[in-house]
């Protein structure tokens, strides 16, 4: 291990043979547990970050000044997993609102897939990231995290309050728990390379 | 009119970079490209820059340079441009992104896999 004293704080740095970036994305409402499921399972502490953009028409002058009313500062954290000595995956929590959802292309795109968590109190908030994702063709599982002061639904009940087909894995999971957050991200890489030895298998 | 979003950084900065490399931009720095520093720091050199090439002596993601210059990820990316483009750095891309509704392959798949079971 590297021990040098110029060090200020304590970053874990990659091996120098890292090479590969990968991405999942965790899309859910405000408290529905991203960071603490980012938490539970990085290398590192969950890190921040803020991505400066403005929603422009695509024939905008290009002399034409940027107003400022027009500008979105979307903020989002992420943390790391190295998965082997080349490979290091990140995960990023990110805000499902509308009004966030036109970055998706720019931030989010090459994304392996996706985990939508959902706080049963407020299934509702999960409506429009569902639609996004299927609309994007992005592969995704629902997390269902359970608050202890929600009221319990079975998760066929569940599956018919958010109208997903039943192709899609639905899993339970209590993102302040490592193995629980980690068994998520098992089943949504599980369900990416079943659609992916589907498809090979498809002439 | 379709709406696309434009990344926005300081605008003066924007302009001469935009105005200089109008296509690369788009594909330049993906939030997991992995930045790795090919030279020291030099006396005089941007603040900035010192603290990136000290940072990317190891792998470094774009998203986790921005993170720890407090700078938004498009300033990062320009500050990261300037450096590619004098060969201060090196940029370990990740695989392109696969078209829309395609997949990556299984064989990566089944490497992550094994990595996430591993954790
Ligand atoms: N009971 C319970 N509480 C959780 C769970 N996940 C997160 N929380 C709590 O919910 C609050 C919001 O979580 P946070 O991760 O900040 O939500 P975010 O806005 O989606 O990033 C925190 O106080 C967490 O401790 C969970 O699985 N079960
Ligand atoms: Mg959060």
């Amino acid at each position: 291990m590297d021990s040098t004293i110029s060090e200020p704080d304590a970053r874990v740095p990659l091996g120098a043979a890292a090479d590969t970036g990968l991405k999942i994305v965790i899309v859910g409402g405000f408290g529905v547990g991203k960071t603490t499921l980012v938490r539970s399972v990085s290398e590192i502490r969950p890190l921040n970050t803020e991505e400066v953009m403005t929603q422009a028409g695509v024939g905008i002058d290009e002399n034409a000044k940027v107003s400022e009313k027009n500008t979105t500062t979307v903020a989002f954290d992420f943390g790391r997993i190295s998965l082997n000595d080349r490979m290091v995956l990140y995960l990023f929590g990110a805000p499902g609102q509308e009004r966030f959802w036109f970055l998706w292309d720019r931030l989010f795109s090459g994304t392996l897939g996706a985990v939508v968590l959902v706080d049963t109190r407020r299934v509702a908030d999960s409506w429009y990231a569902i639609d996004r994702l299927e609309h994007h063709g992005t592969p995704f599982v629902v997390a269902v995290n359970r608050f202890s002061d929600a009221a319990s639904h079975s998760l066929e009940e569940l599956r018919e309050a958010l109208s997903l087909s039943d192709d899609v894995p639905m899993l339970e999971c209590d993102a302040r728990q490592r193995e629980s957050s980690k068994s998520v991200l098992i089943g949504l890489v599980n369900h990416l390379y079943d659609l992916s030895m589907a498809r090979e298998m498809t002439p | 009119m379709i709406r696309r979003p434009v990344d926005l950084g300081d605008p003066d900065r924007l302009y001469i970079v935009t105005g200089g490399r109008h296509r690369t931009d788009d594909t330049s720095f993906d939030l997991v490209t992995l930045i790795v520093s090919e030279c020291e720091p030099t006396p005089g050199m941007q603040s900035e820059h010192v603290r990136i090439l000290e940072l990317c002596r190891r792998p470094t993601a774009v998203v986790e340079v921005s993170a720890e210059l407090k700078l938004p990820v498009t300033v990062t990316r320009i500050l990261l441009g300037d450096l590619l483009a004098t060969g201060r750095i090196t940029a370990r891309h990740p695989r392109p992104a696969p078209a829309r509704h395609a997949l990556p392959d299984s064989a990566l798949l089944k490497q992550v896999l094994d990595g996430l079971h591993n954790l």
